[in-house]
């Protein structure tokens, strides 16, 4: 009976720590683009729904040396890409996109060329919600969405 | 409508289709006098190989300058010439040569702008030089770019993102952005070589 006890209060502890837990982030159709041989760079996009106001602050991954939230804009003729070095701001409930031509993950030092099929696994760093690992599909270079409608 | 109200407007239609006539007029005349955006230039392919505007004539030059390190604009306006000369076939393909300068010399040698190219089936030919020889060939085709320092000694290059089509004497003859969906580029070379 001592021992019923105390499982079930330990799963309590346990309930109560779930629910304690900020609510996570919801990262959709996360995909990178192939790169080149010798490009030491890559690209990374996924959407992301917060339930409550949040920050993406950071990612990781093993096959990079670290990874950059960017940011593209065009001015005029003038493309201009920067780093969000505060981070990237998710509105409560908001869908927030990271697509091309505009918002991206950038994978910087490259341990290898990123390939067209592979999987590689990223963790996104939030400034509230627990971190979020994801496999990310690598789609062909010239890319412009996750799928394979690839004009090749 | 009356005809004093009629006889009011006429010098204004005629002065209006005047307007438009002198318009169209230095519209067809720039595109013959070509306005100045192209030059020469001299830069550097991956084979180590010296290379000058004048090879090219003869030929479409499709002209892109960017850089290997900006994973967004530049694999798009890539991608987009890929798509583009793909849809327009073989022949067409072959009268075409798709450049892309590099702005940022320091870190793309001729070599890597070689390997990135490779990436693309396209066929593009992927240039480098010195600073200077960079320069030149951006101050040509009226390209800006600056580098961007960010933490850690890392830069980034802001640069105009536009695709020139130059016509076989190696006159302008019209731009898109990498923002410019294929197949209006295929579109447009397709009416252009016609």
């Amino acid at each position: 009976m001592r021992r019923l006890i105390l499982a079930l209060g330990l799963l309590a502890l346990v309930a109560i720590h779930a629910a304690a837990q900020p609510a996570g982030v919801r990262a959709e159709q996360p995909w990178a683009r192939a790169t080149a041989p010798r490009q030491t760079v890559g690209g990374m996009y996924v959407t992301l729904t917060s339930p409550v106001d949040d920050r993406l602050v950071g990612a990781s991954s093993p096959v990079a040396g670290h990874a950059e939230v960017h940011e593209m804009t065009m001015e005029g003729n003038v493309m201009r890409m920067r780093e969000l070095t505060g981070g990237l701001r998710l509105p409560a409930g908001k869908a927030v996109a990271l697509a091309p031509g505009g918002l991206h993950l950038m994978l910087v030092d490259l341990k290898q060329p990123l390939a067209a099929g592979q999987v590689i696994p990223v963790q996104l760093r939030f400034e509230h919600a627990p971190p979020v690992d994801l496999q990310v599909r690598v789609a062909p270079v010239g890319a412009q969405g996750p799928g394979m409608e690839h004009a090749h | 409508m009356d005809r004093r109200r009629l006889l009011l407007l006429a010098p204004a239609g005629l002065l209006g289709a005047g307007l438009l006539g002198a318009a169209g007029w230095t519209m067809l005349h720039r595109e013959e006098e070509g306005v100045p955006i192209g030059g020469p230039f001299r830069l550097r392919a991956g084979d180590g190989r010296e290379i000058t505007d004048a090879e090219f004539r003869g030929r479409w030059m499709l002209v892109y300058f960017g850089y290997t390190h900006c994973p967004d604009a530049c694999p798009t306006a890539l991608q987009d010439i890929a798509n583009a000369l793909d849809s327009l076939g073989p022949e067409a393909k072959r009268k075409v040569a798709v450049l892309f300068i590099t702005v940022d010399p320091e870190r793309d040698t001729p070599a890597v702008m070689q390997d990135y190219v490779s990436a693309f089936d396209a066929g593009i030919t992927g240039l480098s030089g010195t600073p200077e020889q960079i320069a030149v060939a951006a101050k040509a085709y009226r390209v800006y770019y600056a580098k961007h320092p960010k933490a850690g000694g890392n830069y980034d290059m802001d640069h105009s993102s536009i695709i020139y089509v130059m016509n076989p004497r190696g006159r302008f003859a019209a731009n898109f952005t990498h923002e410019t969906p294929p197949d209006a580029i295929a579109a447009k070379l397709r009416a252009l070589m016609a």
